[in-house]
Formats: structure tokens, C-alpha cells, sequence
């Protein structure tokens, strides 16, 4: 059977999201306590989490998530890595042994700073030189995988369910500002790690449920830039258009989910306000191949903030509640309700209204 | 007889049970095929003028008439069949060049037969375009800009002119003298009333369809008939006709007996002139030249209107059209070797350029590859014979179509392939105003409309089984797409996986 990534495999599934307007810190279990009433929404073939904050004490560092299939893969990306980084650690990811995790690839992390040499002689900034090395990692090199590189973030997932994949990771002892999770029910069996998600680049990360049916149509357009979409997930195609749209573009989180979910030209030809109309009409004739179309319910996080957004029509399910400094996003309610019994305001966002929330300046 | 007597291809069956003489036949075949016996008292034929138009099948009050293949045949042989034997008669006795008419006939693979279309079942839902909003609508031109902000921080909404489609169809380049001015007023009219473009063609743009000008694109050819300022002013986008997938390599032929009158003064060149296009552009003798009148048009036009370089598929496509993408075109157009025509040579016609299928999927990949996909939009025609066409064009990387024949059908051609005698019965690609009248522009740009708004529905149909609700998302979704009794090769080039995988 073909593994991912060499065939493209569509699965539903659960996210959820928490965030804190103030930065204050959340452990990891509160997140996945989230994901418990929602866990027929997975199929035990990948669950992960992606945490913002939760490296202070190295915070300047980008922080690189890898899998290798075995000893000799990761010397040998350790010596590619030494060409272009400083390393200032390197270590296991801690794990804890758990009947319902098993085959586990070696799990490391490194803490590392782009070498300012390599830096002006490829004139690049840093984080288009990051991002290209993360590209480069993972289509070229067999048996190493990058599955999280930005800076004070971190995500953590596995083959198994998200409560389990939880408890492997021992994310109770992490604490953060922000926390997205995802359960996936894919309908193949890849029985790969790198396929579960949130999948991510540099710190952006996505969690997402549907399956989209522009897919190629994005992909071939996203892949004229420079990424590589290795995995044929439709997280991963979403997450380098954001990127590229917001990083390289230099698009607004809005402008950004404008193009993704695209108002209906029927709507736009309707609206009154002429400079919100002349924007859309911009947006949609500039980058037509990047509407996403088909059900999607994501949640993008980033440092400092999050956004979630549903498709156009809302094929998929999404509701949003607050709670004092907090705002959840989960596929459905109960999972809010486990975060926070007395979660206030719940609604369901429209489709394509993006939901943007950012921690206040200087508190992340 | 002697060695040139070539039997008649045709059988004109008349049931004489039901004919009541009543002349219609006759007066309505151009190629007087039909006469009356007035001593007998009954109709009769002359089978070797007949082209097989079927006009008066169609017009026949009785239904008494019917054309058959004729059965009067030489000796079976693979090798030499029939109609390459009479090719050889008529040039043994000649001594001229074949011509023929329309697109390409042979048995050739047509690629769009063997692919076939996705739709959602179970993991994602299909999308019902009665009870959802369904968008075929297309801006074409170039898409590649820096973003930018005014001092507030706003965008700075500007873009490099665009062309608005209602649906990714047009009707394609056929010029006033090839087709009548009926059939232009009815292309003219529909492309108005549907929100799309037609095209003039290198005849040049007769004054009455200056009001159409916002849905007209105006062709700059090798000859440059009927090009001026004016001319260009008036239309939505400028095209610069490269070459035609009916005959690449050659230059347009009009013959001097259908340059008369308006003709003549629209193409600015005397009545009676062969109006002879030359094979290359004689001031483009390479890319660079190219660019060169692509920016020369634009400075006309003020950088108002996309220029369109229109090139024949043949074997260097995906080189050329990438050449294209860099010389400031907004919109490449290529005609695949099916395309139509109202005259070219036989040989040219059955055995030059290559299928639009593989064109398109090697163009749109190799610009895709060297990062300049969105420099342009690509247009692809010959031949688009129907919605589900449109639908695997536009997943393999248009951006919309071209059609001429099935526009031609739609205004009454019956495919008879004989426009290069300029006795169209339909009305079509014929001057002489006695036939051109048989076609009325009000009902001719009415089925126009017709065809078109059943092609978007059935688009709309076939999208939203895929789950795309926008025709942008299905551009280039080559995973939307499969084949069925293709080799490696052929899936390899149109990038596109087997049934079944």
C-alpha cells in the first residue's frame, strides 16, 4: 500500500482551540480533555496538538520538531543542519510510554538560529531561508522529518487518538498562551506520524477538518513558489498559502481569508460600500487559484493570535465561544463546554467569516 | 468516361410517394443539384454537385428527401482507401494543391474521449447549483503583481487590464468574408447579451458591430487587414493571430470572388483580390520580435486592453508558449489541430500540429514550472465540441475556451466541409446575399445564447458533483481527472492518473 504523501487520502475530522487575549498560560489539559467528547469524530489513525508559548526560555530559537526513522537518518540531517544552524540543544522529545501509542519513530527537537554567514550569502531573510530548509529536509532527505519549526511553539502528534497522543507526549507539563488540537478520521490507512496534524510552517500552524475539492487546483499553483507539498493533505496546502499570502504577499489575516473563502461575486456586485467592493473585486481577480473550495472548518494559529474560518457555504461544523480572557473554537459545542462550563456567547460563524483573535501586545 | 470520373460520394433518395414537386429543392440548393422535369412532371438530381448540407433534407415540406452514402465502391484495401485514390485523380488531372474546409476529420485520438470526470461521493458533499450559488464567471489576463499599500495601509486596487467572462467561453476568431455578416451580427449580438467576446478575425471589423466593441476582440494577422486605429480602439482585447491549428505555418486565403463589396472596405483591400495573408508576420521573425508588436499594440491601445497571442499546437508548444508568457502578453490563446477553417490545404490540414489536450496539459505544466503560469491566462480551442470539453479543459489548466464549429452547428452549419466554394446554403460562409439572408441574426444569436447558457448549466452541473462551487478552483485540478485506455506516456503528459488509481 502506498503511504501518504505518494497518494492523497481525504478524512474528516475534530479540532478544537483555545486562546487566552491576555497570555496567560493553559496546560496542554485542558485542550485535550477538549477533545475527549468528540471522539468518534477520530479514527485512531493521527491526532496531534500544536502549542504557542511554550518555550520562554528559548524563545529566540526556532524550535525544530523531527522525526527520523532511525539513527543513522538523524546524524546525517544533524550534519546538514550544523552546515546552516547553530544548535543550542538538542534532545529527545520526552515521552511516556502508553499501550495505545506504539510504533514510535526517534522524536527529537532542536533549538536552533540560522548561521548569519549562510544567511547573506543565500540573501535571504531568515524566515524564507528557514522555510526553504524545512522544504528542503522533507523533500529530500527519505528518512527525516521537520513536523514543527517556529519559534516558542511547538506541535506534538502521533498515530492514535488525541487523548492518547496527549498522554504520550505528556503535554500536561507544557503551559501555553495558545493551543489548537485536531483528531483525524482519514478514510486510508497511512500509518504515518507525519501525516497526523496540525501540520505547520515556520509558526504558523493549521488544524483543519474537510476535505477540499480545489485541492490540485491549489497546489499546482502554491507549488510555483517554492513549496513542495509533500504530504498531499489539504492542511498542508492551506498552510503554505497562508503563508505565502500573509508572509511573502504581505496580505492582512482579513485580506488573506478573503481570498480563501472568497465572498460570491454576487455578493460583492451587491455591496454598497464601493472601497470594500473595489478590495474584493481586487482579491478575486489577483488570486483566483488560491479559493479554497469544498468543506474546510481550520483554525490557523500564528504567534500572538489565532484565526478560524469555515468554507464559503459552511459545509462544515464550527462554533466559537468566550469565556473572560478566552476564546474556544472546536467543531462542536461540547468540546467548549468541557474547556468551560459557562461559556458565554457561542455562535456559529458564517461561512467564510473569519474569526480573528490576538493576545494584546507585549503579553506573549 | 474516362480515368478522372470520380462516382459521386453522395445518394440523393427521393421518395417520390411523398414528393409533390413543389420546387423547394431546388431553390434552395446553391449547388444545383435539384431541377424539375417538366415533361415527366417530377424532380430530379444531379448527385456529383451534391455536398451533403442537408438544407434540403431539412427543408423538404414532405420529408421525401434523404442523403446516403453511396455505395458504388472500389476494391477494399487498408492501405489506399477510397477517398486517397480520388485525391489522387483530381491532382493527377489538376495539378493543384487539395484544399478542404473545417477541422480535421480523420480518426485521430480525440483525448477528450478518454478522460473522464470526478465526482464527490460520502467524504465531501456535492453541491446542488439549483440550491446554491454556482460561479462559472473568468477574469483573464495577468495575475502576477507586487501588493501594495497607500500610506494609510490600504491596497492599492490596480490591475493590469482583465477581461470579464460570464462563463470560459468564447466564440473564436472567424473573419467577415469567411462567414457572412449575418453570422457575425448573430456572434456579435449573443457575445453582448451572454457577457463573453467574440472574435473578428483578420477581416477586419465592419462599422455596423462597433457597438459591440466591448465584447470584441480584434485580430491583428500577418496581412494586418483591416487594422487601424479606430479598429483597435473599439474592442475589449487585441489578439495577434500566430498561426491557426487548421493549418500552421500558412498564412489565412480568402478568395478574391468573396471580397466584394463591404468585405472589400472592412479588409481595406480592393474588391476582387485574393486577400492572401502571408505564412510568418514579416516583422516577427522571432520572439523578441514578438515583443516587440505586442508592446507596440499595447502603447496603441495605452495599456487599456490585454493583447492575446494566438499560436497553432505543434510540436514545440510548451517552449513557445513559454517564450510567449515572457514577452508582456496578458492572455496566450493556442488552436489545437482539430480547429476549424473556411479554406486550407488538405495536407496541411489532416497532418500538421498536434491534439489541444496534450498542448494544453504540457503548456500549463511547463509554465507552472518555471514560475510564470500567472503571467498569462490560457485560452485553448480546437476543437471544444461540448460543456463536459470546457469542464476537462479548464482541469487541465484553461482558463477558458474557444469554440467555432460548435458555434457554426449552433447557427445551422450541417459540417458539410465545403465553405471554400462559397455556396454555404446555410448561409454561413458564404457572400452572396441571396444565401446570407437565409440566416437571421435574430435567430441566429438566440441559439447562440441557447447553446451557451446549456453549456453553463451543464458546467454548473458537472462542478458542483465535484464540490466546487467556482470555476476558479476547478483550473488546473488535474486530480478532478482520470484516463481510460491511455498509455504511461499519454498519462504522463496530460498529468493525469488512470481509472482506477
Amino acid at each position: 500500500m502506498r503511504l501518504e504523501g505518494q497518494v492523497r487520502i481525504p478524512s474528516g475530522c475534530a479540532i478544537a482551540a483555545v486562546i487566552s487575549r491576555e497570555g496567560r498560560k493553559m496546560s496542554g489539559e485542558l485542550i485535550t480533555n477538549a477533545m475527549k467528547p468528540m471522539h468518534d469524530r477520530s479514527n485512531g489513525l493521527g491526532g496531534g496538538f500544536a502549542g504557542y508559548g511554550i518555550y520562554p526560555e528559548y524563545k529566540d530559537f526556532y524550535a525544530l520538531h523531527m522525526f527520523f526513522d532511525s539513527r543513522e537518518s538523524r546524524k546525517e540531517c544533524e550534519a546538514f543542519l550544523k552546515e546552516r544552524f547553530e544548535i543550542v540543544k538538542s534532545e529527545n522529545i520526552p515521552t511516556r510510554k502508553t499501550p495505545a501509542i506504539t510504533d514510535e519513530p526517534i522524536i527529537w527537537r532542536y533549538f536552533v538560529t540560522p548561521l548569519k554567514s549562510v544567511l547573506e550569502s543565500m540573501q535571504l531573510d531568515e524566515k524564507e531561508f528557514v522555510a526553504r530548509t524545512v522544504m528542503k529536509i522533507n523533500t529530500g532527505m527519505k528518512n527525516s522529518f521537520v513536523f514543527s519549526s517556529g519559534k516558542n511553539m511547538g506541535t506534538f502528534k502521533a498515530v492514535g487518538f488525541p487523548e492518547d497522543v496527549s498522554e504520550f507526549y505528556r503535554l500536561e507539563e507544557y503551559e501555553g498562551y495558545c493551543w489548537t488540537a485536531h483528531g483525524r478520521y482519514p478514510t486510508n490507512t497511512p500509518g504515518w506520524w507525519g501525516g497526523a496534524h496540525p501540520f505547520t510552517l515556520l509558526d504558523w500552524s493549521i488544524v483543519h477538518n474537510g476535505e477540499i475539492s480545489s485541492y490540485d487546483a491549489n497546489r499546482r499553483f502554491i507549488e510555483m513558489f517554492g513549496y513542495k507539498c509533500t504530504l498531499k493533505t489539504d492542511t498542508e496546502v492551506i498552510t503554505y498559502i497562508m503563508d505565502y499570502l500573509i508572509r511573502v504577499k504581505g496580505l492582512t489575516l482579513d485580506e488573506a481569508a478573503n481570498v480563501v473563502a472568497a465572498p460570491f461575486w454576487s455578493t460583492i456586485d451587491s455591496m454598497e460600500d464601493e472601497e470594500e467592493k473595489k478590495k474584493q473585486i481586487f482579491l478575486r481577480t489577483l488570486f483566483p487559484s488560491l479559493l479554497v473550495t469544498g468543506p474546510f472548518s481550520i483554525v490557523l494559529g500564528f504567534s500572538g493570535g489565532l484565526m478560524a474560518l469555515n468554507d464559503r457555504l459552511k459545509l462544515r461544523s464550527m462554533v466559537v465561544g468566550e469565556k473572560d480572557d478566552k476564546v474556544f473554537i472546536a467543531s462542536e459545542e461540547a468540546a467548549i463546554r468541557t474547556m468551560e462550563p459557562n461559556a458565554e456567547n457561542v455562535w456559529a460563524p458564517a461561512g467564510g467569516e473569519a474569526v480573528i483573535v490576538h493576545v494584546k501586545d507585549g503579553c506573549y | 468516361m474516362s480515368i478522372e470520373f470520380i462516382y459521386p460520394e453522395f445518394e440523393v433518395i427521393r421518395n417520390e410517394s411523398r414528393c409533390i414537386a413543389c420546387r423547394v429543392c431546388e431553390r434552395q440548393c446553391a449547388n444545383e443539384v435539384h431541377s424539375y422535369d417538366p415533361e415527366r412532371g417530377i424532380m430530379v438530381a444531379d448527385e456529383s454537385k451534391c455536398v451533403n448540407c442537408h438544407r434540403c433534407v431539412a427543408l423538404c415540406p414532405t420529408r421525401a428527401l434523404k442523403i446516403v452514402k453511396s455505395d458504388c465502391a472500389l476494391r477494399e484495401n487498408a492501405n489506399w482507401p477510397q477517398s486517397t485514390i480520388n485525391e489522387i485523380y483530381k491532382q493527377a488531372s489538376s495539378g493543384g494543391v487539395l484544399l478542404s474546409s473545417m477541422g480535421n476529420p480523420n480518426p485521430l485520438p480525440v483525448y477528450w474521449d478518454k478522460i473522464l470526470i470526478n465526482a464527490s461521493q460520502v467524504t465531501n458533499p456535492s453541491i446542488d447549483p439549483l440550491r446554491e450559488p454556482m460561479e462559472t464567471k473568468v477574469c483573464l489576463g495577468k495575475k502576477k503583481q507586487e501588493i501594495r499599500r497607500d500610506e494609510n495601509g490600504k491596497l492599492v486596487c490596480e490591475m493590469t487590464p482583465q477581461l470579464e467572462l460570464s462563463v470560459p467561453i468564447m466564440f473564436s476568431a472567424m473573419s467577415y468574408g469567411s462567414i457572412s455578416y449575418n453570422a457575425h451580427a448573430s456572434l456579435a449580438r449573443a457575445a453582448t447579451e451572454l457577457g463573453i467576446l467574440y472574435n473578428t478575425g483578420e477581416g477586419g471589423l465592419h462599422e455596423d458591430f462597433y457597438v459591440y466593441g466591448a465584447n470584441t476582440i480584434v485580430q491583428v494577422a500577418s496581412g494586418r487587414f483591416g487594422v487601424h486605429k479606430d479598429y483597435l480602439e473599439a474592442a475589449a482585447a487585441v489578439e495577434i493571430k500566430m498561426g491557426q491549428g487548421a493549418k500552421p505555418g500558412i498564412g489565412g486565403h480568402l478568395p478574391g470572388a468573396k471580397i466584394v463589396g463591404d468585405v472589400s472596405r472592412t479588409r481595406m483591400i480592393p474588391e476582387g483580390t485574393d486577400a492572401i495573408s502571408p505564412a510568418p508576420h514579416h516583422d516577427i521573425y522571432s520572439i523578441e520580435d514578438l515583443r516587440q508588436l505586442v508592446y507596440s499594440l499595447k502603447e496603441a491601445t495605452e495599456y487599456k486592453k490585454p493583447v492575446i497571442v494566438k499560436v497553432a499546437a505543434v510540436h514545440n508548444i510548451a517552449a513557445i508558449a513559454s517564450g510567449i508568457a515572457r514577452s508582456g502578453a496578458d492572455i496566450i490563446s493556442i488552436d489545437g489541430f482539430r480547429g476549424g477553417t473556411g479554406a486550407a490545404p488538405t495536407r496541411i490540414r489532416n497532418n500538421v500540429g498536434i491534439p489541444i489536450e496534450l498542448a494544453l496539459a504540457s503548456v500549463d505544466q511547463r509554465l507552472r514550472e518555471e514560475g510564470i503560469r500567472d503571467n498569462v491566462s490560457l485560452v485553448v480551442g480546437g476543437s471544444i465540441r461540448s460543456s463536459a470539453d470546457v469542464v476537462k479543459a479548464v482541469a487541465l489548466g484553461a482558463d477558458a475556451c474557444y469554440i467555432g464549429t460548435a458555434a457554426l452547428i449552433a447557427l445551422g452549419c450541417h459540417l458539410c466541409r465545403t465553405c471554400h466554394s462559397g455556396k454555404c446554403n446555410w448561409g454561413i460562409a458564404t457572400q452572396r446575399p441571396d444565401l446570407v439572408k437565409r440566416l437571421n441574426p435574430d435567430i441566429g444569436s438566440k441559439r447562440l445564447i441557447n447553446l451557451v447558457r446549456a453549456w453553463q448549466h451543464e458546467i454548473k452541473e458537472l462542478m458542483g458533483g465535484m464540490g466546487i462551487n467556482s470555476i476558479e478552483a476547478l483550473r488546473g485540478n488535474r486530480l478532478m481527472l482520470r484516463g481510460v485506455g491511455l498509455n504511461e506516456k499519454e498519462l504522463q503528459i496530460l498529468g493525469i492518473s488512470h481509472a482506477g488509481e
